[in-house]
């Protein structure tokens, strides 16, 4: 047990010395910048379709679910427009596409890393005088707080969309009384608290990633082994936070 | 010019450098020899930077580069070229870029210069028509001339490389020798070869050290080699078929 604590915050104090190296000696801002955008187009764009996606049919069973519950209740039947709205504004937007991102993002910037660490690409950035941490990581983190939050966003309208085509279809709801809840009870602070989430969650998907990739010693196995534990810390990273920023913001949360 | 003085590097109870002193002089071939396992790569990546010395000098012209700060260091690392075991190219960048890689990073030339000096070094290298291609789509011996390529764009003082010979066939194996040779003349710069390829060395090879268990035990020239006396490097030539 005391071995588990030690090497939990052994890790811990690298993740922390890595991040402060983030922002030593930076490079080039030109070449920053470019590097940036290109990590948008990897990240923000690269993920649009799997966001999407997610996001149509996480709208439309939650409207399924939530609606079968109040089929005969007391309930006004517009309300599951409200439900449905903040369930996936506060929850299932930010939280389950930044668990989606964990896997694709996440094990795609530890194995990117990774493998130019095993094939020393890493160490011929670092010969030439780059910090390859700020080089290589800190453009990913940026890109990540960039789109991720906007892609949360994006997620949001599109799940409430989606629930409102699955009312219809599903005879739970007309889009007259889903659009109707929709209004109702409305709180402007919960899209602010998603998109908090959402500004954290890419800062821990993509630092704790970038970190796993840095830390690869070995060679393909390795690599493969710090994409699964990047994917791994990331995901319960983003569950922990969420249970901290919920509890943080329950105030600003409560009608 | 590089010295070493007296320099040190253990990794736990193991002591992989001990007590080491040696000069690599300019505008010639210094060898680093010895068998696996014997601290080569430890003191090539200690003479870098990739690793610091526990105790000890690293004198580049004069200057301690053990003593120098990151940024004191980063003057230095831009006069030094690496060409690694592997290559190190960067995937995810064409053969150009790569080679162009150091210029944009550390000069302030336009794009147009760029693209003079990079093709330059290209051709230096005997490589035409490549620059479009991503190192995945060239041979082995393609890959080290772009690595050589890339170690000489910012005009190093200092040219490392590190087993320049593995997993090639003879005859580019020998193309490689003869261009780090030319190129080291050329340029009169300090080549630093980490190897245990003999016949490499017999080729081109002017100041030879040789490294056993973490200490030096011989240095020479090739030519005083066979007379050493020295039962372990003797030992590792007749193991090597020389």
């Amino acid at each position: 047990m005391t071995k588990v604590f030690t090497t939990f915050f052994e890790h811990l104090g690298q993740y922390a010395s890595f991040l402060m190296s983030l922002f030593n000696r930076p490079e080039r801002r030109s070449v920053f910048f470019k590097q940036t955008i290109h990590e948008i187009n990897n990240i923000g764009i690269g993920s649009f379709g799997i966001v999407s996606l997610i996001s149509i049919f996480t709208g439309a069973v939650s409207t399924i679910q939530i609606g079968v519950q109040l089929v005969g209740s007391l309930v006004p039947s517009h309300m599951l427009g409200a439900f449905v709205r903040d369930s996936n504004v506060l929850e299932f937007s930010p939280t389950i596409t930044c668990l989606v991102l964990a896997g694709k993002v996440g094990s795609n910037i530890a194995s990117e890393i990774g493998t130019m660490k095993v094939t020393e690409q890493i160490d011929a950035l670092e010969i030439m005088g780059i910090n390859s941490v700020n080089y290589l990581a800190l453009p990913k983190i940026i890109a990540g707080i960039i789109s991720i939050p906007l892609l949360v966003t994006y997620s949001m309208l599109l799940s409430i969309f989606g629930g409102a085509i699955s009312g219809e279809m599903s005879d739970l709801i007309t889009l007259d009384s889903y659009i109707k809840g929709l209004r109702t009870s409305f709180i402007p602070f919960t899209i602010y608290f998603a998109i908090i989430k959402a500004t954290v969650f890419a800062f821990l998907i993509t630092s704790i990633s970038a970190f796993e990739g840095y830390r690869t010693e070995g060679g393909a196995l390795e690599v493969g082994q710090s994409s699964t534990k990047a994917v791994l810390y990331s995901a319960v990273a983003v569950i922990i936070f969420d249970y901290i920023i919920s509890n943080t913001f329950i105030d600003q949360l409560s009608v | 010019m590089i010295e070493l003085v007296h320099i040190s590097k253990s990794f736990g109870d193991k002591t992989v450098l001990d007590d080491i002193s040696a000069s690599f002089y300019k505008g010639k071939t210094n060898f680093i020899i010895g068998a696996s396992g014997g601290g080569k790569s430890v003191m090539m990546k200690c003479m870098v930077g990739l690793m610091e010395v526990d105790k000890g000098q690293i004198l580049y012209g004069g200057t301690d580069f053990v003593s120098l700060s990151y940024n004191e260091r980063k003057t230095i690392r831009q006069q030094i070229g690496m060409l690694f075991q592997g290559t190190a190219l960067f995937d995810s960048l064409s053969v150009e870029d790569n080679v162009a890689f150091p210029l944009r990073m550390f000069t302030k030339m336009s794009p147009e210069e760029v693209k003079e000096r990079v093709n330059f070094c290209l051709q230096r290298v005997n490589l035409v028509n490549v620059n479009s291609l991503f190192p995945s789509n060239i041979s082995g011996g393609m890959k080290k001339r772009v690595g050589i390529a890339r170690a000489i764009a910012l005009n190093p003082k200092y040219l490392f490389c590190d087993e320049p010979n593995s997993g090639l066939d003879p005859v580019t194996s020998r193309v490689i020798d003869e261009l780090i040779k030319e190129i080291t003349i050329e340029y009169d710069i300090t080549t630093i070869i980490n190897t245990h390829d003999m016949k490499s060395l017999f080729e081109m090879g002017d100041n030879i050290i040789f490294i056993y268990q973490g200490k030096k035990i011989w240095e020479g020239e090739k030519s005083e080699i066979r007379q050493s006396g020295n039962k372990q490097l003797l030992e590792f030539m007749k193991a090597s078929e020389f």
